[in-house]
C-alpha cells in the first residue's frame, strides 16, 4: 500500500522544535500549582479504539454515590462532592494536601457515545467509564462493485 | 503540641505530569495529617492500589506507605489524552516516640489509607537522674 499522507510529527518538520519548547514552558507554569490544584479538576485518562472510548479519573475517598455521571452528545460531564474534612476546635493540624470541596467537569468526547452502553466503575479510587459508538453513527465500510 | 510526624521524603514526582522523558517510578501520596484526642490520623490517598499491593511497615520509628499499581491500559485502545500518569507510591515518616507502636490501626477504602495512630498514656519527659561520682 502506497502512502503519501503528509505527517506533521514527522522528525523533518520544523516546528516539532518550537512545539516542544512551547510544552516545556507549559510545564513550567505547572509547577507553580499546588498538589490537587491543577486548572482543571479531575485529570482525565482518555483511550480510544475504532468503536468505543474508556476514561479513567482518580478520584480517591470518594464512593459511587458521590459521583454523578451524565453524558449528552459527544460529552461526559462528572461531578462529585468530597466528603467533609474533619473540623473542630480539638483538631491539630499537621497537613492538609488531600481535596476538598465540590468538583465539575466536562469532556469532549472525539465521538457522539450510546447512552445506554456506558459501562462505570469505581474500584480502589480510580473510576473507569467504558462508552461505545452507537450503531448508527460507526463508519460503513462502502462495498465497490467490479460493475 | 509540636510535630509528631515529619516527613523525610518531600520530593514530589507527581508534579513531573506530562514530562515524556521523565519515567517517574513512584509518586508521593499526598496527605491529611491531623491530631485529635491523643491520636495522630494519616490519610494518604493512593488511588488504583488493591488492599493487597498496599505495604505498611514500621521499623525503627520509621513508617513506610508503599503502594503497588498495576497499569491498566484497556487492549486494543490507545491513549488519546493523559493528564495524569499511573505508578506506585512511597511515602515515609518518622514517627516520635510517643506513639503507641502496637496500637497503630490501618485501614484501606475507596483508594484512601487511613492510620490511626494513638500516643501512649505515660507519654512523660523521661528524667534520667546523674549520678555524683
Amino acid at each position: 500500500m502506497l502512502q503519501t499522507t503528509f505527517s506533521p510529527m514527522s522528525y523533518a518538520d520544523p516546528f516539532a522544535n518550537m512545539r516542544r519548547m512551547q510544552s516545556a514552558m507549559n510545564q513550567i507554569f505547572d509547577g507553580t500549582r499546588l498538589p490537587g490544584q491543577s486548572a482543571t479538576y479531575p485529570p482525565v485518562n482518555l483511550w480510544v479504539a475504532e468503536d468505543g472510548i474508556v476514561m479513567t479519573t482518580e478520584l480517591a475517598g470518594l464512593t459511587e454515590q458521590d459521583i454523578e455521571l451524565t453524558v449528552k452528545e459527544k460529552v461526559l460531564t462528572i461531578r462529585g462532592t468530597f466528603p467533609e474534612t474533619q473540623s473542630g476546635d480539638d483538631i491539630v493540624w499537621h497537613r492538609h494536601e488531600r481535596v476538598n470541596g465540590a468538583f465539575l467537569r466536562s469532556i469532549e468526547l472525539p465521538f457522539r457515545v450510546d447512552p445506554d452502553l456506558i459501562n462505570a466503575r469505581f474500584e480502589n479510587g480510580v473510576l473507569t467509564v467504558e462508552m461505545q459508538r452507537p450503531e448508527d453513527d460507526k463508519p460503513k465500510r462502502v462495498q465497490i462493485k467490479s460493475s | 503540641m509540636a510535630q509528631e510526624i515529619t516527613t523525610q521524603d518531600t520530593r514530589d514526582v507527581a508534579k513531573n505530569n506530562g514530562d515524556a522523558n521523565r519515567r517517574a517510578m513512584a509518586f508521593t501520596p499526598i496527605v491529611d495529617i491531623y491530631e485529635r484526642d491523643g491520636t495522630t490520623v494519616i490519610m494518604a490517598d493512593m488511588p488504583g492500589v488493591s488492599p493487597e499491593d498496599l505495604d505498611v511497615t514500621l521499623e525503627h520509628r520509621i513508617l513506610t506507605l508503599h503502594g503497588k499499581v498495576k497499569p491498566s491500559a484497556p487492549e486494543g485502545y490507545r491513549a488519546l489524552t493523559s493528564e495524569y500518569r499511573v505508578g506506585d507510591y512511597i511515602r515515609t515518616f518518622t514517627l516520635s516516640d510517643e506513639i503507641d507502636q502496637d496500637k497503630i490501626n490501618a485501614k484501606f477504602k475507596n483508594g484512601v489509607l487511613r492510620l490511626e495512630l494513638p500516643r501512649l498514656p505515660e507519654a512523660k519527659p523521661k528524667k534520667i537522674s546523674v549520678k555524683a561520682e
